[in-house]
């Protein structure tokens, strides 16, 4: 682990005298001129900068130091300085749009996408339901909200998240007789059954006449989330929060169960998980996530939304997001989400910027094209997602200059 | 139909070979994103229609038995008797023929096919081929009958139900299954559509959207391997 960084070879020319044989051999690697001087000195610099990042020196003397989330002194720095930046920098210099029709949907589908990554990569249950259990989510928050007028939001959001969390684990419940195909069958039932409980069952829309909702501006301590910075501040606190949150759950004795599970369910059963608990309560969780997300969807991003917002083609999206971030990977949730937010858009934008004329069903069409070659491009190059490219990387720059 | 099997085979779950079921899935649901934009770039998005040379004009059968008789169309006879056609054809191919054998002990164990000395890869042509002509067939049919568009994709999610209510391994289980969910999901709408709207103050009916995959559920919770599968299947 902890190996010393690579010693440079010496600037200086070798002291004259003694061991001539050694410098017969260094000589023809010793800078010829002042110019190749320059250049070695320029590469050293460059392999110094790229080797700030190791982990030499730093002892765990504790087993609690030694168990901590980011064990990496710059790994913590880096969290550090990101959730700095996009508290504090990133509401200042973003542009409207860009937190309305990037960010702010990149967060919440990144939360959708984590809690999906909780049934899917950790536990290892597919589901292709979680877009009926984020309208769920979305719906009893509705609900909620205008029937106990004057409830502060964020508990609504919990409740949210516990109706979307029984439903999940109702329709979990199939999981412990089957698995993979069969359980995606089962969960798409919900989806299924959720996409027609709200459009027809008028109860859930207040009666609205056109079946679809609308809700007002969230009104949280005083202040109300009618500006797009403060919509983006509220959300990301909200999925800072459940991501370190998700990322201990997964670590502690209940994810670890979870793993089990999903590793070799008849292994875990003889070493003492049970597969009820432990697959319930990860529908439960996952639901609890996603419900808390769809929540979010309708309220702050929406805004107003009908049943066909949370249709089969969400609960597809979050299925590749999870698969193109990486499955159980707290970090690929957002990579994911962030692939599948943003390609749509360049996809979008990319004709008009390459100066191509394109009718814009031409567009949507190739943009469908597209999106689905790059999900067999990803499934087949790198079947463990972006996450996985990342943790490459830095495997890779932890060892830099060598290979090994 | 068969180039295209191959294509996908080769470029797609070829690599994919020994990959988890989900990736599978996935995968085949890239490739329908990516032949769905495909072919509304090509042909763009009108419907079309597909005249078979079939009169549509509903003829009256049985009325000698019983007064009244019952009007059916000549194209539902064609349909019924095509499909009664390929399932005869590919029950006999699955149980008489080499190459359907092969295919059933790929279906079983790889690793044991293989080592008897069933050549996968071609197998795995052979599946992709059989399943898009079938496919082809069925598709055909319902576009004779609703005019050819993109929709169309959205009838395959349904075959997901029928199978697992005949079961996965059976042919004469998809027809069956078939039937009970076609039948079934209309009778619904009929029968306890109203009841519903009734009780629970619906706007409308449609239930027929979710009706087939519910059943399918609680078939699933009672008997996991359908009506006709092989009792073999992956117990939690």
């Amino acid at each position: 682990m902890n190996e010393g960084p690579p010693t440079p070879p010496p600037p200086t020319p070798p002291p004259g005298g003694g061991g001539g044989n050694d410098r017969a051999r260094e000589k023809p690697h010793l800078p010829a001129s002042g110019e190749g001087g320059r250049n070695r000195r320029l590469r050293l610099k460059a392999s110094r900068a790229l080797m700030l990042y190791r982990e030499n020196g730093q002892f765990k003397t504790t087993y609690a130091a030694d168990q901590q989330m980011l064990p990496i002194r710059q790994d913590q720095l880096f969290m550090v300085a990101l959730v700095v930046f996009a508290f504090a920098v990133v509401p200042f210099i973003a542009s409207d749009y860009l937190i309305r029709a990037i960010l702010i949907p990149f967060l919440i589908l990144s939360l959708a996408a984590l809690g999906l990554n909780i049934l899917t990569g950790y536990c290892g249950q597919v589901s292709l339901g979680h877009g009926a259990f984020m309208a769920v989510g979305a719906y009893a928050a509705y609900n909620i909200a205008i029937r106990v007028p004057g409830l502060n939001f964020l508990v609504v959001l919990v409740l949210a998240g516990l109706a979307a969390a029984l439903v999940g684990m109702i329709f979990g419940i199939p999981s412990l007789r089957i698995k993979g195909l069969y359980l995606a069958v089962a969960t798409l039932a919900a989806q299924f059954f959720f996409d027609w409980v709200f459009a027809r069952v008028k109860w859930f829309t207040n009666y609205a006449p056109s079946g679809s909702v609308s809700v007002p501006n969230i009104e949280l301590f005083g202040f109300v989330l009618n500006t797009p910075q403060r919509k983006y501040l509220f959300v990301l606190a909200i999925v800072a929060l459940f991501a370190l949150l998700a990322k201990n759950l997964v670590r502690a004795r209940v994810g670890r169960s979870w793993t089990a599970i999903r590793d070799m369910d008849v292994a875990a059963e003889v070493i003492g998980i049970r597969p009820m608990a432990a697959k319930l309560s990860a529908f439960a969780v996952s639901s609890f996530y996603v419900g808390v997300a769809g929540a979010l969807w309708g309220f702050i991003h929406l805004g107003s939304w009908e049943p066909l917002a949370f249709s089969i083609t969400l609960s597809l999206n979050l299925l590749f997001m999870i698969i193109i971030g990486g499955l159980g990977s707290i970090l690929g949730s957002f990579f994911g989400a962030a692939f599948i937010v943003v390609l749509p858009i360049l996809l979008n934008q990319a004709p008009t910027w390459l100066g191509i004329p394109m009718s814009t069903s031409m567009i949507s069409h190739l943009e469908f094209m597209i999106f689905g070659a790059l999900i067999i491009f990803f499934l087949i190059a790198e079947p463990n997602g972006l996450a996985r490219l990342w943790a490459i990387g830095k495997e890779k720059l932890r060892l830099w200059p060598f290979p090994h | 139909m068969v180039i295209l099997a191959w294509l996908i085979e080769r470029l797609v779950l070829r690599p994919l070979v020994n990959q988890e079921a989900i990736a599978l899935l996935m995968a085949t649901l890239g490739v329908t994103y990516f032949l769905d934009g495909f072919g509304q770039t090509v042909w763009g998005s009108d419907i079309y229609k597909i005249n078979l040379g079939i009169a549509k004009e509903p003829v009256m059968i049985l009325d000698r038995l019983f007064q009244g008789g019952i009007l059916v169309n000549k194209e539902d006879f064609v349909a019924a008797i095509a499909a009664a056609a390929l399932v005869a054809g590919l029950a006999l191919f699955f149980q008489k023929t080499p190459t359907g054998r092969a295919l059933r002990a790929v279906a079983d164990d790889h690793q044991a096919a293989q080592s008897i000395g069933i050549p996968l890869n071609r197998i795995w042509v052979i599946v992709w081929s059989v399943a898009g002509v079938v496919a082809l067939v069925a598709g055909v049919i319902w576009g004779a009958k609703l005019g050819v568009q993109f929709s169309i994709s959205q009838v395959a999610l349904k075959a997901l139900p029928v199978v697992i209510l005949g079961g996965f391994t059976s042919v004469p289980g998809a027809i069956i299954g078939g039937l009970i969910i076609g039948v079934g999901e209309k009778m619904a709408e009929v029968f306890l559509g109203p009841v519903l709207v009734k009780a629970f103050d619906l706007a409308g009916g449609g239930i027929e959207n979710w009706f087939a995959y519910m059943l399918a559920l609680l078939f699933l919770l009672v008997r996991p391997e359908g009506l006709f599968g092989e009792k073999h299947i992956d117990r939690v």
